[in-house]
């Protein structure tokens, strides 16, 4: 029976097997940082490496979903500008508003925004490409008028709210404790929630979802409610952890978020993604940024090298991807 | 029949913006307008340097024009440019987006007769009558170095975290400092300039850029930040770390920005020159340029209002400029009044 070995040899699906892939790379990345520069590995360095990452990697799992449903949220780097705007402001008329507080305003307001993307998406039956690059400009231009062009700056706020992102609990900053919370929910829900598999299954077939029963419409919705929640959440983040909001914060940042889920195997055409795959896109990227500062290249080749090392990653994907269709596909001859 | 009603209709069509377009252009009730265009919107130093602007023309009795892009393009500032030609504005005067690419939308205006001047950041010497800078660049740079002299008591390592490699006035302030050093190469001796990082003017690049310097120079005495997002994010994190009075933050900086850092003793003391007073002082040469009472040559004389007598110097980029004053010192006695001003 020539089958059962060649069976037994695949001991790993073949995302596990990206994943890998993905982690070999990371970790040769991280070597090669570490021979040119040896204080990469030391304990402050691998710290500011997650605290500065923690936010792309909360957006990165909102982003998942979106991608998941076969959607897209360009919006998110705006929704950031604007609720960091707003509860910055809040936050400087009001000095005694307590933290929890500010962050819940935020989660809030990136909510609504998230709601009206996914009203467009999944009840009007807007493109989704579209619908969210017509949030982000309203939002940004939102961002401009509620701050009348100001900038909010670190002294016009409270040191609490600040301490949201220099605080630490057990001895972990809390921006890394809310990624890692925000991180297990997840997992939770996408492994172990009925709307969690849902989501996938309208990502991967919408036709069969629909057949089936599933509430198509408001599970696109769903994802992008929870994407506009976390863009909430990560606005107040950025302006505690800069200690200053301006109108243009976090321009463009919803590419990094993209890059990241994509880096992580997330599929742009829906249905595929896994919180393991999206943490090692997550650290790759935060390890391109941490670590580019220390290896002293020039600032010209900078953006280069962190272009390769995506477009390697990706290329890594690729090829490990065709290599294990090919190997089912030979299987199927025999 | 239906053949002139067709060409009549496609007349109307070609007429029509052309009418409204010279409606707009002869709305001229004799009062001048001078515009001013700057970087891109919702940028508080823009916004003081425009409202100077407003102010000084306003004072003369004259329409005071001020815009922005939403983006800090090139292509859209050319777009406001190519619409104030079409409004017959009598001077546009312009923080520039790019130093060369301007250059064929500004030459249109001077030739429609509109005086091209450019402020804070300069256009190429052909597409403008003359620059007004903020502050002579070696002054700059000199007090930049001289500062972190002071702070490093002499001796030490010290680093720059800059805006973009590409940006020509932070690359002219680096120059000149690196000059200073050079230059007096004996008090000097001790004072190592050991990176020149950039932080792109983002929050989250400058703050990466200034956590590398700290763990690849652990010695390092002082970082020089000659812009406001650079400065603020160093204090920041200097100041989260505990770093205060280990290294020292200068540089150039938004004093509200800058407030808390100064005031917790991370940045010792920091420069900047007034906004405003770059405003009021391009309106006066906008005004003066548009009359023909300034042609942009090196040696002649204007007054400026409330600000008094300026010249008009030769600038290293080969045209003229003229030159605001020495940059101003904010330390913890002063930054109190400043901080709610800009």
């Amino acid at each position: 029976m020539p089958e059962k070995p060649l069976n037994q040899r695949k001991f790993l699906q073949p995302e596990q097997l990206r994943e890998l892939g993905l982690l070999l790379f990371i970790l040769a990345i991280g070597l090669a940082v570490q021979l040119r520069n040896p204080v990469f590995l030391s304990i402050s360095n691998i710290t500011s490496l997650f605290t500065n990452t923690a936010i792309l990697g909360i957006l990165a799992v909102g982003m998942m979903l979106v991608l998941v449903t076969r959607g897209i949220d360009l919006s998110i780097g705006a929704i950031i500008a604007f609720t960091g705007m707003v509860t910055a402001l809040t936050v400087a008329r009001f000095p005694g508003l307590p933290p929890f507080v500010a962050i819940l305003e935020g989660i809030i307001i990136g909510m609504v925004f998230g709601a009206l993307s996914g009203i467009l998406v999944a009840r009007l039956d807007v493109l989704p490409i579209i619908a969210t690059l017509g949030m982000m400009n309203v939002v940004r231009g939102l961002t401009y008028v509620v701050s009348g062009g100001q900038w909010v700056s670190s002294y016009q706020m409270s040191d609490g709210f600040k301490a949201i992102a220099t605080g630490k609990l057990f001895g972990i900053n809390n921006l890394i404790v809310i990624a890692i919370v925000v991180y297990i929910v997840a997992a939770y829900y996408i492994r172990h929630t009925r709307v969690g598999r849902r989501i996938y299954a309208v990502g991967s077939n919408p036709e069969a979802a629909e057949i089936s029963g599933l509430p198509r419409r408001r599970l696109i919705f769903l994802a992008y409610l929870i994407m506009g929640g976390l863009s909430g959440l990560a606005g107040v983040l950025w302006v505690a952890k800069f200690a200053s909001a301006q109108g243009n914060t976090a321009i463009g940042y919803e590419l990094n978020v993209i890059a990241a889920c994509i880096l992580g195997g997330v599929s742009i055409s829906g249905g595929v993604g896994r919180i393991f795959g999206l943490i090692l896109g997550t650290v790759l990227l935060g390890i391109l940024n941490n670590a580019l500062p220390l290896i002293n290249v020039s600032p010209f080749w900078q953006m280069g090298i962190q272009g390769l090392v995506i477009l390697a990653a990706v290329i890594t994907n690729v090829l490990v991807r065709r290599n294990t269709e090919r190997d089912a596909l030979r299987r199927r001859a025999i | 029949m239906k053949k002139t009603t067709f060409l009549l209709i496609i007349l109307a069509m070609v007429l029509l913006p052309a009418t409204m377009a010279f409606a707009a252009g002869t709305k001229d009730d004799g009062v001048e307008r001078h515009a001013f265009i700057f970087k891109n919107t919702g940028n508080p130093y823009g916004d003081k340097q425009m409202q100077g602007f407003a102010d000084g023309i306003e004072e003369m009795g004259f329409e005071a024009i001020t815009r922005a892009p939403d983006q800090p393009t090139a292509e859209a500032q050319i777009q406001i440019i190519e619409q104030l030609i079409a409004q017959k504005v009598d001077s546009i005067s312009i923080t520039g987006n790019d130093f060369d690419a301007l250059q064929p939308a500004l030459r249109k205006a001077m030739d429609a007769g509109i005086a091209i001047l450019s402020a804070d950041s300069a256009v190429n010497p052909e597409s403008r009558i003359t620059h007004i800078n903020q502050a002579d660049s070696e002054m700059i740079g000199r007090t930049l170095i001289q500062a972190a002299y002071d702070m490093a008591e002499g001796a030490g390592e010290i680093a720059v975290l800059s805006a973009t490699s590409q940006a020509s006035n932070q690359n002219l302030w680096i120059e000149w400092m690196k000059k200073e050093l050079d230059e007096n190469s004996g008090k000097y001796a001790n004072l190592k300039l050991v990176r020149i990082a950039y932080g792109d003017d983002l929050r989250d690049k400058s703050v990466s850029e200034t956590e590398g310097l700290l763990q690849s120079f652990p010695n390092l005495e002082v970082i020089i930040a000659p812009t406001t997002v650079g400065i603020a994010a160093a204090g920041r994190v200097i100041t989260d770390r505990g770093l205060i009075g280990q290294i020292d933050v200068t540089g150039l900086g938004l004093p509200s920005e800058m407030a808390e850092y100064i005031e917790n003793g991370s940045c010792p003391y920091m420069f900047l020159w007034n906004p405003i007073d770059v405003g009021y002082l391009t309106a006066y040469a906008a005004v003066a340029a548009s009359r023909g009472e300034l042609t942009g040559a090196a040696g002649e004389f204007f007054s400026a209002g409330r600000l008094g007598e300026f010249s008009v110097v030769k600038a290293s980029d080969g045209g003229t400029e003229v030159l605001l004053g020495a940059p101003f010192k904010f330390e913890p006695s002063n930054i109190g009044e400043w901080k709610s001003v800009y």
